[in-house]
């Protein structure tokens, strides 16, 4: 179910008003219903996936706290008589234990993403060097289906049980409210990737009806749906008529595919999250925030740290720092230390941590080469950026220019192209034609060809591009009016022939502008497919 | 706080009134392209006292003239039919005028037991979106929709029609409030003359029985006649084309027997109507022009009259006062279109292209 399919707007209707209605202890049993039901709809048969993720995490969360309790109850009581060492020493026992039951939940769940999600491209890669080698050999692929949400749940279960083994807090005691916590539905889609602490606090209520809330989910909601119908899902016609004819849409018309992706590509995901966090508002839930006005980001890293927030903090986490500060990964930076002096010593660590992290990312987001490669590319940008801090700090000193207005307008064009580049990647899904891409931009000088004529074939007209570039000045509006605070605060305090002009127009517009129906292809939103 | 709510709802409906217009507006009006877009809705507007109900598809609009049948049987008819109306269409089409009117006779085309399942959106819209909202209307666009299509944007026509904001013509804003009527008791009259020339054989089909699904629509059409005590007559238009095979005449002929209805194959008596199709089809033979149309009808009236036995209304005064100006529109657009077709060579107002290439 889509979100900007009808039957998921009829859908929504039907539970807020369900939500409101029933007594609130049982609002969120209503909300693990239909999130089943919302997840059935993409087929009954992948809630067998679902369903295996939250029974083991359930279990093993169950056995790591009952391990836990055991372990201070057993010291607690024999306090007296244990030595310290006796004690580090059945704690270590214990946490050896756990560390079984993780490392089994974790095999299990990483194993089911991995091999419905990239078993068949490994395979394939596989056979591709068998062929190379003249090895007569050829493993079968298979024919998975990749669940709705498998990448986004797993990834937000999985966090929950390492921060219960990490003791962060105890685990769930209630099944079903852990299967609420995994599966619901504003989150399946394309995220926010939700840590249970944060999320729990409204998850499971009980909400009374506060139309302040509602009316500030529906407002997001609103917002959400603008975006995706009125700016991406019309510039994807132009964005596919360039990608999908390399041969004939090359220099000029890359980077213009560059710029229109990058645009497409915020209004899609950026407004997939605002129906999944409005949706969620008007239920009185809090969800986490995805972004934070990443276009005005001054570097790569700021970028990352605003862009896809929930999947940038889980790797962190999860994934940066572990490796960071494991043993294997001291013991390296020891040896480095000796080899080439402290300095690059110290880095190597968080060298190979950050190409691992991205290598990891690039591949979360497909089992696709143009994915690892653009993961690669980025760990590449940021290492090279953090080389040359000390380059650019000697520039900023000589020129004076840090802090300046144009000098902060420059580097945020330059983070936005550089990031439009790498995303190149995505937009072709082929690693050698995006290459070929790149190069005609360099080779192919053919800037007239905006103005013979071609331009028009990408398939949209004149009003098209009125609609789309009065939409992206409204969300330039609204995101720079959104650096001061809340915009629909700011709104609620307007008088009231201003507050229902703006949100009748932005019905008015997404009914009227958006591309939807017969004659657009409707198209799902681009990180649901990750 | 009851301040607060009456602000609410005011809001909420000035908001749906400014949708319901723009709605309105962005409707495409078919009033010179596509006129047939128009034909269900008229029937609305019509004082509903007919004795015959023509059902089917551009081969009852454009081949019958129920001004024809009045003034030469003084029988009272409309045609319910629209572009490739599929059975299931003309069987909730049926159902729903059965609410409004009870005729004596009910005839239908068979050319559309050809189609067992959906075919187009753009048709289905040109007979549903002219259907007023009830319960034939939602079992009308379940068995119609084809893929992609959304049940919702046939009740909110404005999510169909949204992207025609960009394609608004002077017509959009002059038939906004009311359109002028373009068809006479549902026939759409075209006077034009295209001669019958290379007509295409049918080709060799896998299988020549007609589907379930029409079927199924056709038996429940003769079923809900009979439980009406209406005369169900199936017929097949003179039209040449699309090819009439002997195989499925058979079946229509079994059918008839089996229900004990009347099937009468008018492509086969042609000669006998005294239709030429070097005069009488404006289209090559899909559709025959209004001489083609008089005549058939004429052929067909005499059929009704006798065999029928519909009564002659012509010295009711209460259907004189009715059949009086449809008359006098009839024969003022037959000038209008001679005319057209004096000052253009061709009838510019009314839907002369976009005819043409449908069936």
């Amino acid at each position: 179910m889509l979100f900007t399919s009808f039957e998921f707007i009829l859908f929504a209707t039907v539970l807020f008003v369900l939500y409101y209605i029933i007594p609130k202890k049982l609002q969120w049993m209503l909300l693990l219903a239909a999130s089943y039901v919302f997840y059935a709809f993409a087929g009954v048969k992948y809630l067998v996936y679902i369903l295996a993720t939250t029974v083991s995490t359930y279990f093993t969360g169950q056995r790591i706290g009952k391990l836990q309790k055991i372990g201070y109850e057993y010291i607690k009581i024999n306090k007296e008589t244990l030595s310290r060492e006796e004690r580090k020493a059945y704690k270590e026992k214990i946490k050896k234990k756990q560390r079984y039951w993780l490392a089994f939940c974790l095999v299990l769940n990483f194993g089911i993403l991995a091999v419905i999600k990239y078993y068949n491209f490994t395979v394939l890669n596989i056979n591709s060097v068998f062929d190379l080698l003249k090895i007569n050999v050829n493993i079968p692929t298979l024919g998975f289906v990749l669940p709705l949400g498998i990448s986004f749940y797993t990834f937000q279960t999985m966090g929950y049980i390492i921060d219960v083994y990490r003791e962060k807090y105890a685990p769930q005691k209630n099944m079903f409210r852990l299967a609420l916590f995994v599966s619901f539905f504003p989150q399946l889609i394309q995220g926010p990737i939700n840590r249970y602490d944060d999320l729990e606090k409204t998850l499971f209520g009980p909400h009374k009806f506060v139309s302040k809330k509602v009316s500030f989910g529906l407002q997001r909601i609103l917002w959400g749906y603008f975006k995706k119908l009125v700016v991406a899902d019309r510039l994807l016609i132009a964005v596919n008529t360039i990608v999908k004819n390399p041969d004939e849409y090359q220099g000029v018309y890359v980077l213009l595919g560059m710029f229109f992706y990058a645009i497409e590509l915020y209004a899609d995901f950026t407004g997939g999250i605002d129906i999944a966090i409005g949706v969620a508002e008007v239920l009185g839930i809090r969800m986490a925030e995805n972004f934070e006005r990443p276009y005005f980001s001054k570097s790569i890293t700021e970028y990352w740290r605003r862009w896809h927030i929930t999947l940038g903090t889980w790797f962190k986490d999860y994934l940066f720092l572990p490796i960071s500060v494991s043993k294997s990964m001291l013991n390296l930076s020891k040896k480095c230390r000796k080899l080439f002096g402290d300095s690059i010593g110290k880095r190597i660590p968080v060298y190979i941590s950050t190409i691992v992290v991205w290598f990891t990312t690039g591949i979360w987001h497909g089992a696709a080469w143009n994915f690892i490669v653009w993961g690669l590319l980025n760990a590449l940008v940021i290492l090279i950026s953090q080389e040359c801090i000390p380059l650019y700090n000697r520039f900023h000193k000589r020129f004076n220019v840090s802090g300046t207005f144009w000098y902060r307008l420059f580097q945020v064009g330059r983070t936005f192209w550089l990031m439009s580049f790498l995303r190149t990647l995505d937009c072709y899904r082929n690693v050698p034609t995006t290459f070929r891409m790149y190069g005609t931009i360099f080779t192919k000088w053919n800037w007239h060809e905006l103005f013979n004529g071609k331009f028009a074939s990408l398939g949209l007209g004149i009003s098209d591009y009125i609609i789309l570039t009065l939409a992206v000045l409204l969300i330039l509006y609204v995101s720079l009016a959104s650096r001061a605070g809340s915009f629909r605060e700011k709104l609620s305090k307007k008088p009231l022939i201003v507050r229902y002009l703006s949100y009748f127009g932005l019905i008015i517009s997404i009914l009227i502008f958006g591309a939807y129906g017969i004659g657009y292809d409707s198209s799902q939103f681009i990180y649901s497919q990750f | 706080m009851l301040k607060k709510i009456l602000i609410n709802v005011f809001s909420f409906v000035i908001l749906v009134g400014v949708l319901f217009f723009l709605q309105e507006l962005f409707m495409p009006k078919y009033m010179t392209e596509i006129p047939e877009g128009n034909l269900i809705e008229e029937y609305y507007k019509e004082e509903k006292k007919h004795d015959v109900i023509f059902i089917g598809d551009c081969e009852v609009f454009s081949n019958i003239s129920p001004v024809t049948l009045w003034e030469k049987y003084g029988i009272t008819s409309y045609i319910r039919g629209s572009a490739q109306q599929l059975i299931w269409q003309s069987y909730y089409l049926l159902e729903e005028t059965l609410r409004y009117e009870k005729p004596k006779v009910v005839v239908y085309n068979v050319l559309a037991m050809k189609y067992n399942e959906p075919q187009k959106e753009a048709y289905n819209r040109l007979t549903l979106d002219g259907m007023k909202l009830s319960g034939s209307k939602i079992k009308a666009i379940k068995a119609s929709m084809t893929e992609g299509e959304d049940f919702i944007s046939y009740i909110f026509p404005l999510l169909r029609y949204h992207s025609r904001w960009n394609d608004l013509k002077a017509e959009d804003f002059k038939y906004l409030f009311g359109k002028k009527k373009v068809s006479h008791n549902g026939y759409l009259m075209r006077i034009d003359v295209k001669p019958v020339g290379y007509i295409p054989k049918g080709r060799v089909l896998a299988d020549y029985r007609f589907g379930e699904n029409s079927y199924y629509y056709l038996e429940k059409m003769t079923k809900l006649c009979k439980e009406n005590d209406i005369e169900l007559i199936l017929i097949k238009s003179p039209s040449v084309y699309p090819y009439w095979y002997p195989e499925w005449d058979q079946q229509m002929k079994d059918y008839a027997k089996k229900n004990n209805l009347t099937y009468i194959n008018f492509l086969e008596l042609a000669d006998e109507i005294g239709i030429d199709y070097q005069k009488d089809t404006f289209d090559g033979g899909l559709h025959l022009n209004l001489s083609g149309a008089e005549k058939f009808t004429t052929y067909f009236g005499e059929i009704l009259s006798k065999d029928f036995n519909l009564p002659d209304h012509r010295n009711e005064e209460e259907y004189q006062r009715i059949w009086q100006d449809k008359v006098k529109f009839y024969y003022a657009m037959k000038k209008d279109q001679e005319r057209e077709l004096r000052e253009y060579g061709y009838l510019k107002s009314y839907g002369a292209v976009a005819q043409t290439i449908e069936e």
